[in-house]
């Protein structure tokens, strides 16, 4: 078991056009660490000075990550993170 | 009182309704606040009928005016109802992957609708908005996104509605697209009740609509403050549909698909409460009906085919 992350279409270049990939972490932080470590690169588009890109949006097991914890929100086996660009509604 | 003097006037005051059924006890309870009621069809009219009040005071709006306005359909039917009966000219820039039914209520409100590429979603159609509204500087453009009248109006009346309906309110579940609604009724509970858990539901779409070319291009609403935001989830549009038939068949509410997304956070909220064992009275969102989603497949066709159906569309 692993952290499944899903990628977005526009962050694809830096995962060989995967739509997922797996991570392994205990929270947020390291599982973007350690897939960063295989797909280098694809953090500096998602971190910017410890914090998470104003247009980027995480969800942890659908939750938003920025009302759980941000980059230090727990993850285990089995979850699943997906990242999206911001985008409008209404 | 429920006389008005005209349509217009009867914004708001919409019932809140218990769901006895997808309640999981007596001491946690669902409520739903049926925004369908509402002039044109949904929780829209207030912000929509909110910034033309506030657009007319400013001098800002003047008669035989052009409203432009970014939309995926609701406030762009709103506002072309209260622009037919007080005679300016309505132009809506809406994404072209949205359901036909919107397309109709427009034109039958005279509406003239501009179509933003599937691709991006609402983002195009904002950005197309923005460019025409500087190609048109006579033209108006109220901007939902970030007018603080749409908010406002949910400080001054939605939220006020539901506390008094329901003072032992503990969450209220809504749609995040303006942010509008959470916005207003997340100030408003602070204020009054802070206590009280303002939880939102995001739909998520398919890969399509976050089809931009570059991070940068992302959009988050000027309205949007995450101080009045308890907790965010992302519901994809299964989750929703699953939910509005639940909705169906189990409390005979006929509600669109974004409202669907709203129960599923909903239920999650509840299900956390019942399992802390505390009590919870949980307010959600109905938007609105589902007249405009018949076409998607969403209440009859199999699952399957109505996800891949929506996996283009911009759906809630």
């Amino acid at each position: 078991m692993a952290v499944e992350v899903r990628i977005p279409t526009i962050l694809r270049t830096f995962t060989g056009g995967e739509k997922k990939v797996d991570g392994s972490g205990a929270t947020l932080a390291q599982v973007i660490d350690d897939v960063d470590s295989r797909h280098p690169g694809l953090k500096a588009r998602l971190v910017e000075s410890d914090n998470l890109r104003r247009f980027v949006n995480v969800y942890v097991n659908d939750e938003d990550v920025r009302f759980s914890g941000g980059l230090e929100a727990p993850t285990a086996d089995g979850d699943v993170v997906v990242v999206l660009p911001a985008v409008a509604g209404g | 009182m429920v006389r008005y003097n005209s349509l217009a006037d009867s914004v708001g005051h919409t019932p809140l309704v218990g769901l006895p059924s997808l309640s999981p006890s007596p001491t946690v309870r669902l409520w739903a606040k049926l925004e369908d009621r509402n002039p044109t069809g949904s929780i829209k009219d207030r912000a929509a009928l909110s910034m033309i009040r506030v657009a007319e005071a400013t001098g800002q709006l003047r008669p035989g005016a052009t409203i432009l306005e970014p939309t995926s359909g609701n406030t762009g039917i709103a506002l072309a109802m209260a622009a037919k009966v007080s005679g300016y000219r309505m132009i809506c820039v809406m994404p072209e992957n949205t359901s036909v039914e919107r397309r109709q209520i427009l034109a039958m409100w005279g509406a003239e609708i501009v179509s933003s590429p599937a691709a991006g979603g609402s983002n195009e159609a904002v950005r197309m908005a923005k460019e025409l509204a500087a190609e048109h500087p006579d033209w108006v453009m109220l901007y939902q996104y970030g007018n603080p009248a749409n908010a406002e109006v949910h400080y001054l009346t939605t939220g006020p509605e539901i506390l008094e309906d329901l003072p032992e309110v503990t969450h209220v579940v809504a749609g995040l697209g303006t942010t509008g609604t959470l916005m207003g009724i997340g100030r408003f509970f602070a204020d009054k009740s802070p206590e009280v858990k303002i939880v939102a539901a995001e739909p998520r779409y398919g890969e399509l609509v976050y089809g931009l070319r570059n991070l940068d291009e992302g959009f988050v609403p000027e309205l949007y403050d995450p101080q009045y935001v308890t907790s965010r989830f992302s519901v994809g549009s299964r989750d929703a549909v699953r939910r509005v038939r639940e909705l169906l068949e189990r409390e005979g509410i006929f509600a669109g698909l974004s409202s669907g997304a709203i129960v599923h956070a909903a239920l999650a909220q509840a299900v956390k409460a019942e399992k802390a064992g505390e009590r919870a009275d949980i307010v959600l969102i109905i938007c609105d009906g589902g007249w405009k989603y018949l076409s998607t497949g969403a209440y009859a066709a199999d699952l399957d085919t109505t996800e891949d159906f929506l996996d283009t569309q911009v759906w809630a």
